[in-house]
């Protein structure tokens, strides 16, 4: 193994680990029911969708060759066939690969 | 130890008809063509997968090595980006915290904190006692590490003959599928709220500060959120 690659990515698993460690010694006197348990919950899911809307409008690597509309499209038809699929999980998710793969070259 | 009946249950929770395991083993395909491409080897890749078991973080130390970063600058913008697995940790580690269960299980199993787990979990722990969630929870985090390792094996294999085009529909793959899961767990008025302020606030706030985006909208969207879900209560 090259010595940078692996130095790098010995580096990226401590950056990560480091969060989720913190999170799990901190955690300890926080209980199930508490206030602080539930603001921590709220902060969990909005930092999630942040990121989700963040990729998908600045995503980093190969979809930012793909347009604004194209990646709007899939997205808002994605989300439309999870409704319509009575909330599946796989149907959007598979749509919206060859969704991008198709509207990418007519958008 | 670690109670072989959860631990299973866990680890089957992927085999569901609506299992991540589909979006997961897309996701990391693509991680495993970027590696390639990258000039990692075959051990390398799967390392990297295993040791870091995040998205982000492995596009983030991609894209730093790209333009020849130091080991520095890659730990800062990957502790940024993951700085999110922070808040997921403390809003999970409390659900499955027994005082019969070693401390050691808490802090090997942080490291399966990550979107697809986290989900799973949070769907899932009312059915299982409070005793045995960790155990359960080490299973879902073996299969979706176990997900990732095959994904990228198959990336890295065919990146030959991995099109743009294929490459596209594989990156939109992983928020779309993140974003269903998001929705469907919007359940309460403070967690549709926090999904809802966080896509709104996430994109508005990368304009003004990129590194921070995601951080400060998860804190803004997520307090707004929480006192607001409070307050509609009492």
């Amino acid at each position: 193994m090259s010595a940078n690659i692996v130095y790098a990515i010995l580096v990226t698993s401590l950056a990560t680990f480091l969060s989720r460690f913190l999170g799990a010694v901190t955690s300890q006197g926080i209980k199930e029911k508490s206030k602080l348990f539930k603001w921590f919950n709220c902060l969990a899911y909005a930092t999630l969708a942040a990121l989700i809307a963040r990729t998908i409008i600045f995503p980093a690597g190969i979809l930012v060759d793909a347009s604004y509309s194209s990646r709007f499209v899939v997205v808002l038809l994605s989300v439309f066939i999870f409704f319509i699929s009575k909330k599946n999980f796989v149907y959007p998710t598979i749509f919206s690969a060859i969704c991008m793969a198709v509207v990418n070259n007519y958008i | 130890m670690i109670s072989k009946k959860y631990y299973f249950q866990g680890y089957r929770s992927i085999l569901t008809y609506d299992s991540p395991a589909i979006a997961l083993t897309c996701c990391f395909i693509a991680i495993g063509a970027l590696f390639k491409n990258l000039g990692f080897n075959i051990q390398e890749s799967i390392f990297s997968t295993v040791l870091t078991y995040a998205l982000p973080g492995s596009l983030v130390m991609a894209e730093s090595m790209l333009i020849g970063a130091s080991l520095l600058n890659i730990f800062l913008a990957v502790w940024f980006v993951n700085a999110r697995l922070y808040p997921m940790a403390v809003s999970l580690f409390p659900l499955m915290m027994h005082k019969s269960q070693p401390k050691w299980k808490y802090y090997f199993s942080c490291h399966f904190i990550a979107v697809s787990a986290w989900l799973i979990m949070k769907s899932n722990y009312k059915k299982i006692p409070k005793e045995y969630r960790i155990d359960y929870w080490i299973g879902i985090g073996s299969a979706t590490v176990s997900v990732s390792v095959i994904g990228t094996f198959i990336g890295f294999s065919f990146s030959e003959y991995l099109n743009k085009d294929m490459m596209m529909g594989l990156a939109i793959l992983n928020p779309v599928y993140f974003l269903c899961m998001m929705v469907g767990a919007a359940k309460t008025i403070q967690i549709t709220l926090s999904v809802a302020l966080g896509l709104i606030l996430g994109p508005i706030i990368y304009l003004l500060s990129p590194e921070w985006s995601i951080l400060l909208a998860g804190i803004i969207g997520g307090t707004v959120a929480y006192l607001l879900g409070e307050y509609n209560v009492s």
